[in-house]
């Protein structure tokens, strides 16, 4: 079976301006996986599943993961000129100086593919999409089209996970029921406040049921129906 | 004595590059008379659980049908993200709750490729002769429940259930339950066979053959089974491998894939075993395969018990407190009773998994029901739906 690099030359040849990245998996597992460009997706995808070598008829696994906007501390190297007596004379000199730099990487959803080959029995090939951020820009193309395996997955992704798949059929949730309203796999998730419905309530629960109770009072609802944390 | 009655499927001669092809077809009801819409489940006793189908007939035959679930979702994925990466085990055991074995299995495959870790070789061998008896008494209940749901009540399932007890009581010898096992571990297996344990078993597989013979003479000919289940139900080759059809039902299409064999995982490529595929595609093709698979899997379980080797059942080099594997992400499957098994696991170095995903055979069988059920008549439907063999312990999560 061809190597990530090979099979990333391969698509950059059949879809040109592709712009597939490898990510590389430190692990010992070493499945590295080919980061697609989104709007490219549903071209690769399809050459991935025709390509008479590749024939990746057959898409196993599709799950999303979630990546939480994170402050990275980065230490770098600063040289600059400083004014320095040497050999009683003041002289500029480059004195290398670390620094520590801050920035925030915003966060990201990612939907993951693992390919094989029926026809050809090799594989998996990993691919990868991304979000641009986990609020409002959560589009990606629906790959069910090209693998059909894809529907009920991608359903569950778009269900626990809130990536929306352009050109999926039939894009409705999963597992959850309709009204439900956040996407509980998400990593910032907070559990709905219904201990209204704990049977036995005791201890801290009895605590939290009663703050639940005096909260609903205070707002005046009286159902709390269908509603998951807001998002 | 074939009745072949080509009816119900109108999937004829795929053209795999037109757009749509693996669509569901659309069937136009021909009478104008409205059509009746049925919710059948979650309460309903074919249903193998708690699962609901939204039918639409147009007098017997249905013209759509979706499926809904998510009655026992527990988020299984979000808590193993909060325990840690043993403690996911028993879990395991919990998803596909006929076979926890190969459940197991295949979660301690995916860590054991994520950390690089290694499996001594009783281990392996141990492992091989559990997940096979694990096949052949997931495929005697899975058989067992399609004749219930063609109306034979009770006695077929209990004929099935009886030798299925005996492989029950050898889990409960060595394990300490029948059906929760929580068995493997990473690197090995929790406690070892005894020699008394390996003669039971013995025993126990010398049996099996006798017992497949005698339920294939009540079944494999039995009219009522013939006329119910020839031609009903096809799934065709090209539409099963893309839908992500795995396990005897993708074999029953005639695509010849068994990971034991595409993968080589365990000590799979030490055993000769043929891999059984059907024709047709139809109901009776998927309980010939897994009959077949039964009689593969005594061939594969007399090997292993007479090759099994001494030694440790647990690499000693194996890290279990302060279990943190490195940075990296790792994807595991096994060919479990039901299908593909697979586990995607994520590692951000911590002591619990950043990401721990489930691949569950069952759900994306499911994927084709509506294609395999439309056009059929509602009975049908029963029956098609058993053969695809599911647990919502697994489609559901």
């Amino acid at each position: 079976m061809k190597t990530v690099e090979e099979i990333k030359a391969a698509i950059e040849a059949a879809v040109p301006g592709a712009g597939v990245q490898v990510v590389m998996n430190p692990g010992p597992s070493a499945q590295h996986s080919l980061l697609l460009e989104p709007s490219r997706a549903v071209e690769i995808a399809t050459f991935l599943r025709d390509d008479s070598e590749l024939a990746l008829d057959f898409l196993s696994n599709v799950t999303g993961v979630d990546y939480l906007a994170r402050e990275i501390a980065e230490k770098v190297k600063v040289t600059r000129q400083v004014a320095k007596v040497v050999d009683g004379v003041e002289q500029m000199v480059d004195e290398t100086v670390e620094e520590t730099r801050k920035h925030t990487q915003t966060g990201y959803l990612e939907t993951v593919y693992h390919l094989f080959s029926v026809e050809k029995k090799h594989g998996p090939v990993v691919l990868r999409m991304r979000t641009k951020n986990r609020t409002d820009e959560v589009e990606l193309p629906s790959l069910t089209p090209i693998w059909r395996s894809a529907e009920f997955q991608e359903r569950e992704v778009f269900d626990l996970y809130g990536i929306v798949f352009k050109g999926h059929p039939d894009l409705r949730r999963l597992l959850m029921w309709d009204a439900f309203k956040d996407h509980p796999m998400r990593r910032d998730y907070v559990e709905p406040d219904d201990f209204e419905y704990e049977p036995t309530a005791h201890d801290e629960v009895l605590l939290r049921a009663k703050e639940h109770k005096a909260a609903l009072e205070a707002s005046g609802a009286t159902s709390q129906e269908g509603t998951g944390a807001a998002l | 004595m074939t009745h072949l009655v080509e009816r119900g499927n109108s999937i004829d001669a795929m053209d795999t590059k037109a757009a749509g092809w693996n669509r569901p077809p659309i069937i136009e009801p021909d009478g104008e008379a409205e059509l009746l819409e049925v919710a059948m489940g979650p309460h309903h006793p074919s249903t193998h659980g708690v699962f609901r189908m939204d039918l639409a007939l147009d007098g017997e035959r249905v013209v759509r049908l979706k499926p809904v679930f998510g009655y026992l979702h527990r988020n299984h994925e979000q808590i193993a993200e909060k325990s840690s990466y043993l403690a996911m085990m028993p879990y395991t055991d919990r998803l596909d709750y006929i076979n926890s074995l190969s459940n197991n299995w295949a979660y301690a495959l995916a860590v054991e490729k994520l950390v690089g870790q290694t499996v001594p070789e009783r281990a392996e061998y141990i492992r091989v002769i559990l997940a096979e008896l694990t096949r052949v008494q997931n495929h005697a209940s899975a058989i067992g429940f399609l004749i219930q749901e063609m109306g034979a009540s009770g006695t077929p399932l209990m004929y099935a259930f009886k030798e299925r007890e005996k492989i029950l009581d050898l889990f409960e010898a060595l394990t300490g339950s029948r059906m929760m096992c929580n068995y493997m571990r990473f690197g090995g297996c929790r406690v070892d066979m005894s020699a008394a344990w390996l003669d039971g078993a013995r025993k126990v597989v010398a049996g099996l053959p006798g017992f497949i013979d005698e339920y294939e003479q009540l079944l494999s000919s039995n009219e009522i089974l013939m006329a119910r289940c020839q031609g009903v139900g096809i799934l065709k080759p090209e539409l099963a491998v893309n839908a992500g059809v795995t396990g005897p039902m993708l074999r029953a299409s005639g695509v010849n894939y068994d990971l034991r064999k595409v993968d080589h995982y365990g000590v799979y490529d030490r055993f000769k075993f043929r891999v059984p595929l059907g024709d047709h595609g139809d109901i009776y093709d998927r309980y010939m395969v897994r009959v077949l698979e039964m009689r593969e899997s005594i061939v594969i379980l007399n090997q292993a018990l007479k090759e099994i080797p001494g030694g440790p059942v647990m690499d000693p080099k194996a890290k279990i407190r302060g279990f943190r594997p490195k940075p990296g992400e790792a994807y595991g499957r096994i060919e479990a009773p039901k299908g593909e098994l697979g586990f995607y696991l994520i590692s951000d170095g911590g002591t619990s998994p950043y990401r721990y995903r489930v691949r569950p055979p069952s759900l994306i069988n499911l994927t084709v029901l509506e294609d395999m059920c439309l056009g059929s008549n509602v009975a049908d439907v029963v029956l098609i739906f058993g053969s695809v063999d599911i647990v919502l312990g697994e489609v559901d999560r």
